[in-house]
């Protein structure tokens, strides 16, 4: 990275009374990049967010957001952020062009300036011809297009996104992303937060926030070589008990429940198919099949994440 | 400024959009006004009464003339027997019955002191005590004409030193509570119509996170608060002139001060009446508990505290302190002041002051609220 970043995190603490929700997190985000910010539920995520929006005051550590210090100039930092909350927040009473009159409005835009924007994003985002229509009575993927309009149309170079495809059907996600891609094919730098793996995929970087903690911080590919594992997948009969009665077995680090089958983590080359399949024989452990099978992202989140505190969000 | 047009625009349409919480704004005064005009109404009138003359006199009928020449009390029938008294009450054909005393002409006519007797229906103890109140008065003031006309007609001119109570109701000479109490109702009401809609209005964008989306835009919290109290100045004006109208038309409340005076007593008004919403709206995360609070801050002290009932120069020290932030404290006095008594601005200004204070009183506390949230 030879260019300033467009987000540059350092040590950024934030604790509510004696809660610390988010902890001494640092990274960087490059101007164009997409990163991907994961991590189960209450992990901090969206405070991070909060703070990098100027939303919420930072405890301790600062960041800077376009070149700019959250904590000194938050003013400057405003007209260079987008933000789209964790709700699609927009007015449901209002029509899907007084909406963006309104966001065009709050941050500063002309008339003139208004009408060739709004047109832009509404095209961008695949919602002309529904500038009249209701905003309340849109589907929830047609509100996420709109949040996502409203939020670039004062043509922001970075871009805050919570948790946008939370509710939203495969398809719609999936176009969405595509968007999302788009914008960063133009520059925009997208810092968004997602529960669902497979998006982290279209991430050119990502950050797994643990219980306020950054536990990795790498491309995907990178955090799941990053764990020095092998992944067996086994079919079973009774799943619980038989996770219950692997956990005993010393070459067997962890296991965690995908669907019908169960994953058997061991230490990278301590183990094969046979040998796995002769120590679970011994063991009296009745398994009908067992196959080694690639770490995915999944997994990995799995093993670096506490084991307290799966993704319950995550799809199966 | 165009950030604070967008803000202004985006609120007068949401407001168009729901005409109920408009009605309800300008509307749901208006109904209440008649309502509790009607209602807290002490004025009593054409008070059915029974009358029972055992005396059968000259004067005793003379007596009950001039008792029932007024609007307050009408002669519903005349009983026979004091037996007759019990059913007529029961049965609630009259309120009152007024027994005359068989030597009501004699005693008069040898200066003695006598007594009329009156049986009031109290199950309605306020209309009961106006009723005895009215009567009390009536009677005393009859029973003196009655006593000089005699004393005249029996060659003895009338120059006794008699003394004669007088009791003398300025500003409202009829003793019409109507005229005093309206008012009154008009600040209590324009006080929760004002403050539940805007605290409402905030707080709604709270609970819908768009507040958020406003946070992180380059708005400044003066701008934001300007927008949305701004288009609640409008509809609580109108609300006042409808009050106003009604107060005129069914109450007989005539403005006698200056329009002037009136029109900034209620801007003063609303500046520390939206204030304290949008106070509230700072302080709470939720509809219903912003609604709670907003008619709890505004309706207990405005009736309690406002001296609306309760004057306040008889209150303990420390509960008099606490009214000096009561915002229709000044408005009803302010709004008494002008409507009833026409009074010139060197009567006025301490509570256009009051106002004033508490108003940017409130409104710092908010805007220091938000700058802090942010
Ligand atoms: N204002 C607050 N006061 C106290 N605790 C808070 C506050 N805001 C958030 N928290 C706590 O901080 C932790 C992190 O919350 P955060 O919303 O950042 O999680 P998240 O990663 O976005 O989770 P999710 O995936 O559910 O959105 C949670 O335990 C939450 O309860
Ligand atoms: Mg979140």
């Amino acid at each position: 990275m030879n260019e300033s970043p467009a987000i540059d995190v350092r040590d950024l603490t934030k604790v509510f009374g004696r809660f610390t929700a988010v902890d001494r997190i640092s990274f960087a985000v490059a101007p164009g990049d997409i990163f991907g910010f994961l991590g189960p539920n209450g992990a901090g995520k969206s405070t991070t967010i909060r703070m990098l929006c100027g939303l919420l005051a930072s405890t301790s550590g600062t960041a800077l957001v376009g070149g700019y210090d959250i904590n000194r100039e938050p003013d400057r930092v405003r007209q260079r952020i987008g933000y789209m909350s964790q709700r699609f927040s927009l007015y449901r009473d209002l029509t899907v062009a007084e909406n963006l009159a309104f966001f065009g409005g709050v941050y500063g835009l002309s008339r003139g300036a208004l009408r060739d924007r709004a047109a832009d994003v509404l095209r961008l985002a695949g919602l002309s011809g529904i500038e009249s229509a209701r905003t309340g009575t849109l589907s929830g993927a047609i509100q996420q297009r709109l949040a996502l309009a409203c939020a670039i149309l004062h043509a922001p170079p970075i871009l805050f996104l919570d948790e946008p495809t939370s509710g939203v059907d495969p398809v719609s996600r999936r176009a969405f992303w595509e968007l999302i891609q788009d914008l960063a094919a133009r520059g925009t730098t997208v810092l968004i937060t997602t529960h669902f793996l497979d998006e982290a995929e279209f991430c050119a970087h990502i950050g797994l926030i643990s219980a306020g903690r950054l536990v990795a911080l790498d491309t995907p590919a990178a955090v799941k070589s990053g764990v020095a594992e092998d992944v067996f997948e086994l079919q079973v009969d009774d799943l619980f008990s038989s996770a219950e009665r692997l956990k005993g077995i010393p070459s067997i680090l962890g296991t965690a429940c995908f669907g019908p089958r169960l994953h058997a983590y061991c230490p990278r080359g301590a183990a094969t198919e046979q040998s796995l399949t002769a120590t679970l024989g011994a063991a009296g452990i009745p398994v009908t099949a067992l196959h080694s099978v690639p770490m995915s992202l999944e997994d990995a989140f799995m093993r670096l994440v506490a084991p307290a505190a799966a993704l319950p969000g995550s799809p199966v | 400024m165009r950030r604070f047009f967008a803000i202004l625009k985006k609120e007068f349409r949401q407001v168009r959009r729901d005409p109920l919480s408009l009605g309800m704004l300008v509307f749901l005064p208006a109904l209440l006004l008649i309502m509790y005009g009607y209602a807290l109404s002490f004025d009593v009138r054409h008070v059915a009464v029974g009358v029972l003359d055992l005396d059968r006199s000259q004067v005793s009928r003379e007596f009950l003339d001039s008792l029932f020449g007024n609007p307050y009390f009408d002669r519903a029938c005349t009983l026979d027997r004091q037996a007759e008294a019990e059913d007529l009450l029961n049965r609630g054909s009259v309120r009152c019955v007024l027994t005359i005393p068989r030597d009501f002409a004699a005693g008069l006519s040898r200066g003695e002191e006598v007594s009329v007797q009156a049986l009031v229906d109290a199950s309605d103890a306020t209309i009961a005590g106006t009723v005895i109140g009215y009567l009390d008065l009536l009677v005393s003031r009859t029973s003196q004409r009655v006593r000089i006309e005699r004393l005249a007609r029996a060659g003895l001119a009338a120059d006794l030193p008699v003394v004669n109570p007088e009791v003398r109701v300025w500003f409202n000479p009829e003793l019409q509570s109507a005229r005093f109490l309206v008012p009154g109702l008009i600040a209590i009401l324009m006080m929760l119509s004002a403050v539940v809609a805007t605290s409402l209005s905030i707080v709604r964008e709270k609970e819908r996170e768009t507040m958020e989306q406003i946070a992180v835009s380059p708005v400044r919290p003066l701008e934001l608060i300007l927008g949305k109290t701004l288009p609640y100045v409008a509809i609580c004006l109108l609300t006042m002139t409808l009050v106003l109208t009604l107060g005129y038309v069914l109450f007989g409340v005539v403005v006698r001060g200056s329009f002037l005076w009136l029109a900034v007593a209620t801007l003063l008004f609303l500046f520390a009446a939206l204030g304290l919403g949008v106070l509230i709206s700072t302080i709470t995360q939720s509809q219903l508990m912003a609604f709670q609070a907003a008619a709890l801050l505004s309706i207990l002290p405005s009736i309690l505290l406002s001296g609306l009932i309760f004057p306040i120069r008889n209150m303990p020290a420390v509960v008099q302190a606490v009214t000096v932030l009561v915002v229709p404290k000044y408005f009803i006095s302010a709004l008494r002041k002008i409507i009833l008594k026409a009074a010139p601005l060197e009567s006025l200004w301490q509570d256009f002051l009051g106002m004033f204070l508490l108003g940017l009183l409130f409104y710092t506390l908010a805007i220091h609220k938000t700058r802090k949230a942010s």
